[in-house]
């Protein structure tokens, strides 16, 4: 007995022994180019040039990216967005991915990419519309090289690593290439369609950058029961270079993702990037983490604040007034009373667009029920007038 | 004209898919060195090169995935699923992303995808091999789902999917590849019936049989050994389920006011309940009998040597025309 008791409890502290570096991620196998203090540090593999004003533009990014995440959250409070996915705590990751981006580049999001479709330059406004039911996303991807957000899990990985087969078939990949770039989160990563993309992407070289937002949270369930390996590490069984960056630094994530994406318009195919971040938020608004996740993991990550570390560096070097940050500040307050606004102000679609779109032409039958649907609203209209 | 096989015809008209449209594109499991299972992709890889015509990693979902990607970016894939019970795995990316894609995106996008699956039974399959799972994509919105009968159609409709800007579900009937008959490789599209249109197969006054996929050359045979019984069967070949050509189809059963839907596929649920419903609401008046069904029963497919108790067949169409004349 004594001697299960014993093994039991010398696998179970292995668990949490296993689980502690990988929550912490090994220093050595982290890329990081700022430190959580503000620290400009190098690394061998990913020299970054960059100017004042570069940072500058990175940190308003983050605010102004992180007010809207704010604003948006409040909005569905007050019952205006039926439901918001929150990415408080991955502004890092998404700006610096990007950013990273070609006018030409090919972003496939998620349905919490809101960080990176403002570097793309969609209106929020957007976002807010699918988030209160008013479309489904209803954007025109071309407009900002910026596909449709995506909600089942998984599911873009493969569109982009497809979209990335035609630019081969283009003949873009090479000098002046152009690239793809699929996001996906640490639980994505359990799903059939992202090992498949992983295979796809492999076996014909496509210039495609998988990133991974590795916030360590899929709802409830935790990395550990996702993956027994790091995730970066399951690239190499794939054929391709795979790395993990810190993911709540922005200076690092540009880094990493425009050498991934150079890699691949030059034709040098597929890297998967592990941003290692944090969702310090709920997964949505109708998500409660007390339930299953301790405050203190939290409090750990607030000292790793992707926006602050930036403020720090900014100031220490002496490269931005204080006056700065406050312009900053205004700015994003008047992006959260813009958006705030538009959203209050948003009517809900006609009643018979949801007739529209199914095909590119209509068939018989569903113009049959879009009249038969006007026949019957207009029944109410003139019930009304004979009354 | 030419006489052809089912199978040829479909691989002339890929042929010509190819020709006439630098973005079309071959994809799927064994289709370019092989040339497919069933050969309906022989000699094209050959003919277009291994970037038109692509032999993909063994994994559906990826195939149907990857095809969407291609179409965002201008292609216009044609995918082969190898057999109709495989199209599981794709499942979700064709209900989930194919077919609700352009809505998501309020018309911005288009997806011209044609997915070519070998459907049907009797050939002597294991598991798998011989299903008939066409309902679930026409109970589908955003999806075309049609099926050739003949070789003459699989020609012409094969050029139509593919030529077509929405999703198109191309059902081949698999037990009828090595059916041989004329096909006019000559005149283009142009005059060529629409995807989308019924076709009336056999004329006739007192029973309207609706059948598309195996089961029409089968309900032509039945109408022949009908009329030796005084019946004058009027056989349709439905070629599209989604939509279905309502029109023709009411237009047949108001003349005849008799009712029998034939297909493969299991009864319950299927096209034929929709066809019931459909006819039952708007031929109410002209209907002498109600509207029948000739299907699978509610069970998986069973052993192949069961097979031919399983399946429609001559006698039991017969029977339920002969049904029909009981109310």
């Amino acid at each position: 007995m004594a001697v299960k008791d014993a093994g039991r409890a010398a696998r179970s502290a292995n668990r949490a022994s296993a689980r502690e570096p990988e929550r912490q991620a090994d220093p050595a196998e982290l890329i990081q180019l700022l430190t959580p203090e503000g620290e400009r540090v190098e690394h061998p593999d990913y020299s970054l040039e960059i100017s004042a004003d570069e940072v500058k533009a990175l940190y308003r990014d983050l605010v102004i990216v992180r007010r809207i995440d704010f604003e948006a959250i409040a909005l569905q409070r007050q019952g205006e967005l039926g439901i918001w996915a929150s990415l408080l705590g991955q502004e890092a990751a998404q700006v610096g991915a990007g950013r990273a981006l070609g006018a030409r580049d090919m972003a496939f999001p998620t349905y919490r990419e809101h960080g990176v479709a403002w570097c793309r330059g969609l209106d929020p406004m957007k976002l807010l519309e699918l988030f209160r039911g008013v479309s489904h996303g209803g954007w025109d991807p071309t407009a900002h090289n910026f596909h449709l957000y995506t909600i089942v899990i998984g599911s873009q990985t493969l569109h982009a690593t497809g979209y990335a087969m035609g630019i081969q078939r283009d003949g873009a990949v090479g000098e002046g290439g152009e690239a793809v770039i699929a996001f996906f989160g640490d639980g994505a990563t359990s799903q059939g369609d992202v090992n498949e993309a992983f295979i796809w992407a492999s076996v014909s070289n496509a210039p495609i950058v998988f990133f991974c937002q590795n916030n360590q949270w899929a709802i409830s369930e935790p990395l550990e029961r996702q993956s027994r390996t790091p995730l970066y590490m399951r690239a190499q069984g794939f054929g391709f270079p795979g790395v993990r960056v810190d993911g709540n630094d922005v200076l690092a994530c540009l880094a990493v993702t425009r050498k991934a994406l150079q890699a691949a318009r030059d034709g040098q195919g597929p890297t998967l990037i592990e941003a290692f971040t944090y969702r310090m938020g709920a997964h949505t608004t109708t998500d409660d983490p007390t339930r299953y996740r301790l405050s203190a993991e939290l409090e750990a990550w607030k000292l790793k604040d992707p926006i602050e570390r930036v403020k720090q560096y900014l100031i220490r070097t002496e490269q931005a007034e204080m006056s700065f940050f406050d312009e900053v500040d205004a700015e994003a307050a008047a992006v959260g009373s813009r958006i705030r606004a538009g959203c209050q102000r948003m009517p809900d679609p006609t009643p018979d667009s949801m007739f529209d779109n199914v095909l590119t032409s209509e068939t018989p039958q569903l113009a049959a029920e879009r009249a038969e649907f006007a026949a019957y609203l207009d029944s109410f209209l003139a019930e009304e007038g004979a009354r | 004209m030419t006489t052809l096989t089912l199978s040829k015809a479909l691989n002339e008209g890929l042929r010509k898919a190819l020709e006439n449209d630098p973005k079309a594109l071959i994809m799927g499991e064994d289709v370019g060195k092989l040339g497919g299972v069933f050969r309906v992709t022989d000699g094209l890889q050959k003919d277009f090169g291994e970037a038109r015509v692509i032999d993909t990693p063994l994994a559906e979902s990826g195939i149907i995935g990857t095809a969407i990607g291609l179409a965002l970016r201008g292609y216009r894939p044609i995918c082969e699923i190898q057999f109709d019970g495989f199209v599981f795995p794709a499942f979700d990316q064709i209900v989930t992303q194919l077919a609700k894609m352009r809505y998501r995106s309020l018309g911005t996008v288009r997806l011209p995808v044609t997915i070519r699956i070998p459907f049907g039974g009797g050939i002597g399959a294991v598991e798998h091999h011989s299903e008939s799972p066409e309902a679930l994509f026409a109970h589908t919105p955003g999806l075309r789902v049609v099926s050739c009968g003949d070789p003459a159609d699989a020609y012409t409709m094969i050029q139509q999917a593919a030529a077509c800007d929405d999703p198109v579900m191309f059902f081949e009937p698999k037990r009828r590849y090595w059916d041989k008959a004329e096909v006019d490789t000559d005149s283009g599209l142009a005059g060529a019936l629409p995807m989308d249109s019924a076709r009336v197969l056999v004329p006739g006054t007192d029973v309207t049989v609706l059948c598309y996929g195996p089961m029409v050359r089968t309900c032509a045979e039945a109408a022949v050994a009908a009329s030796g019984d005084g019946k004058s069967l009027e056989v349709i070949d439905l070629r599209s389920l989604a939509p279905l050509d309502t029109e023709t189809i009411f237009a047949s059963v108001r003349k005849t006011g008799r009712c029998v839907v034939v297909h493969e596929a299991v009864v319950t649920g299927g096209i034929g309940a929709e066809i019931a419903a459909q006819v039952t609401q708007e031929c109410f008046y002209s209907l002498e009998a109600p509207v029948l069904r000739v299907g699978a029963y509610t069970t998986p497919y069973p052993p192949s040597r069961l097979e031919d108790h399983y399946l429609p067949d001559l006698d039991r169409i017969l029977d339920a025309v002969d049904r029909t004349f009981a109310y």
